[in-house]
């Protein structure tokens, strides 16, 4: 109980430094977002007082002195109120946000949820097989496939399977012809449309859990107590399952539940290189409109979730590695 | 390690270890000795070669863009032209040298802010090294991309200065973390115990006593922020936050994505940029597999083992 009281302190007070940093970076840039939307404008032409201030009452001067606006941040965040949208006028941000979510979560939710299985399970034959072909394979290829820049694959399986042999679509979460609805077929038809971006992040993640669990598990491998096991006589698929790769899991799971969190992130280079409408997209998009308030409540959804992942791992560590708890 | 403190049990008058060149020069053998490594080194030292080769090897000026637009590979183009007209050729060779900067330049940046944090870190107790450790785990759990992204639209066109800063800033605190648990096992030793009774001050024991026992480590951590930081440079650079007027591998596929080269037909100026930054990023990781041997006699291969 001890521990999960510490645990839940130390979250609050991350959340709290999270939530503050937000707050900071906008007011690091040079000048205000009024400033850089006049500095576009005037490479067109001279602008005028009166544009100047209609632009500064459109996109909102920071009233007060930083403490009220210190206060007033707070109060947005706590009520999820944060404005409307530059680009997407006169979308609110939280209606973006709530739009773009979905596509997000399932689709790098499930990839990342896959790739952990997968991965793992290949690092512990890996491992167990060290020195054969069943650990170079996965283990060179692995560290090749995770060295790839996440976009780069995304373009090369874009134009291959997409523009030269047509045989998936090219941008979209989903045909133009179809609008989203709980229906059969627009489920068939979004699934459709995610498998190559689903594939790039699957190809791209795998090599990490391979390695991780491969590395963490050579070094259970060479511990007392498996070697015990193996001279006690047991089956070489117990030892390995029940004894080094059960240990050997534990610093994986928090790679796990900070990739897990980080799905709400998304992946910013893939969703752009698809035009998969989730939150890495809106990112971008806010990003490339400097769009201020969007940019500004993604980022802090972004961070929380990771917050609140690596929370409930740490939890759960405490539960599955009595040691921790001391 | 095991060697020099042989040395002192055998002859506790003589302090002097082993000079730091002779400690790189057997770390390089016992990486060399590896055979990833052994690729990784090779790979890596053509690409530095072409970096610094460039001007020599380059048939063509970076931004010389008097050429015929999307030409296909000819024998006065090998790759082809961009659609301004520039030699693909010409473009990959100059882009070597700012991916080959900015994972030299960010990669050793990050380390001492690394080294710097996560030795005090692990050597100092009570409730400063929990703020440090607060610190430190608020920028790891932070996205790296995401805060990248944003800190870079914040700074719009800061330039190239601006992206080695935001690299790093969002790059340090894993290798501090590392190089922390590492100093926490070391400062129980012996050596570090008989350092501090003999007087010495906290900064000498932690950089002149500890540090030296972690060099694989710090090696280790500095390819990993050097690879981390070509990545982040040219995603950067692709989507266009970076600095679009240099020539670099990222900003050849920003203009190839936007230049509609999927539809063109033009894969080569696709593929042999992002070829080029996965094998330097690949060269970092498999020499890492060396230096991992150096300091986990575990992960060694073939006689040393």
């Amino acid at each position: 109980m001890k521990y999960i009281l510490q645990k839940l302190g130390l979250f609050v007070l991350t959340l709290w430094a999270a939530v503050t940093l937000n707050f900071i970076l906008p007011r690091l840039m040079p000048g205000t977002p009024a400033d850089a939307a006049i500095a576009k404008l005037s490479q067109n032409g001279p602008v005028t007082e009166a544009t100047r201030k209609a632009i500064e009452a459109q996109l909102g001067i920071p009233k007060g002195n930083i403490f009220e606006q210190y206060v007033s941040y707070l109060h947005q965040v706590v009520t999820l109120d944060f404005g409307t949208s530059y680009t997407f006028y006169p979308q609110s941000v939280s209606q973006l946000v709530s739009g773009a979510l979905p596509y997000t979560i399932i689709l790098v939710g499930v990839v990342t949820i896959l790739a952990f299985v997968i991965g793992t399970l290949i690092g512990v034959a890996a491992a167990w097989k060290r020195g054969t072909w069943m650990d170079a394979l996965p283990t060179l290829s692995g560290s090749f496939m995770s060295t790839f820049p996440y976009f780069w694959t995304a373009l090369l399986l874009l134009f291959f399977l997409g523009y030269v042999l047509h045989v998936f679509p090219t941008t979209g979460a989903y045909s133009a012809t179809t609008t989203p609805a709980f229906t059969g077929a627009f489920a068939v038809d979004a699934l459709y449309h995610a498998i190559l971006p689903a594939i790039t992040i699957l190809v791209t993640s795998l090599g990490g859990w391979i390695l991780g669990m491969r590395n963490a598990m050579i070094n259970t491998l060479g511990d007392d107590y498996v070697t015990f096991a193996e001279a006690n006589g047991l089956k070489s698929r117990t030892v390995a399952i029940r004894y080094a790769a059960r240990n050997a899991i534990l610093p994986n799971l928090t790679g796990f539940g900070l990739a897990l969190g980080g799905v709400v992130g998304g992946s910013v280079l893939v969703e752009q290189v698809f035009g998969y409408p989730g939150i890495g997209y809106l990112l971008f998009n806010a990003v490339i409109g400097q769009d201020y308030p969007l940019m500004q409540a993604l980022f802090l959804m972004i961070t929380v979730s990771v917050l609140v992942a690596n929370f409930l791992v740490d939890i759960l560590y405490g539960v599955l590695d009595p040691r921790t708890r001391k | 390690m095991t060697s020099t403190q042989m040395l002192k049990l055998d002859d506790p008058a003589q302090q002097k270890q082993p000079g730091p060149l002779r400690t790189i020069g057997r770390m390089i053998r016992v990486i060399w000795s590896n055979n990833k490594a052994k690729l990784g080194m090779i790979i890596l030292a053509i690409f530095l070669l072409v970096a610094i080769f460039a001007p020599l090897l380059a048939p063509y000026g970076a931004q010389t863009n008097t050429f015929e637009r999307n030409a296909d590979a000819s024998p006065a183009h090998w790759l082809g032209t961009t659609a301004a007209g520039e030699d693909v050729l010409s473009q990959l060779i100059y882009g070597a040298q700012v991916s080959v900067l900015v994972g030299f330049v960010a990669g050793i940046l990050a380390t001492l802010v690394a080294v710097a944090v996560g030795l005090s870190w692990g050597y100092i107790r009570g409730f400063g090294a929990d703020v440090i450790g607060f610190i430190v785990n608020l920028f790891l759990v932070i996205p790296a991309l995401p805060l990248m992204i944003v800190i870079a639209a914040y700074l719009q066109n800061g330039g190239f200065g601006v992206i080695i800063a935001v690299i790093v800033v969002t790059g340090w605190a894993w290798g501090a973390r590392v190089l922390r648990s590492q100093t926490q096992s070391l400062r129980g030793r012996d050596f570090v115990t008989a350092a501090r009774f003999s007087g010495d001050r906290a900064g000498r024991i932690v950089f002149r006593e500890i540090l030296p026992n972690m060099t694989s480590l710090i090696v280790g951590s500095f390819f990993g922020a050097a690879t981390s930081a070509i990545l982040a440079e040219a995603g950067l650079e692709f989507l266009g936050l970076g600095d679009s007027s240099i020539v670099s591998w990222g900003t050849i596929l920003y203009w190839a994505q936007n230049s509609n080269s999927l539809l063109t037909g033009q894969w080569v100026l696709l593929f042999a940029p992002g070829l080029c930054i996965a094998l330097l990023a690949m060269s970092l990781t498999l020499i890492n597999f060396g230096v991992d041997a150096v300091s986990n006699p575990r992960l060694r291969e073939g006689k040393s083992k």
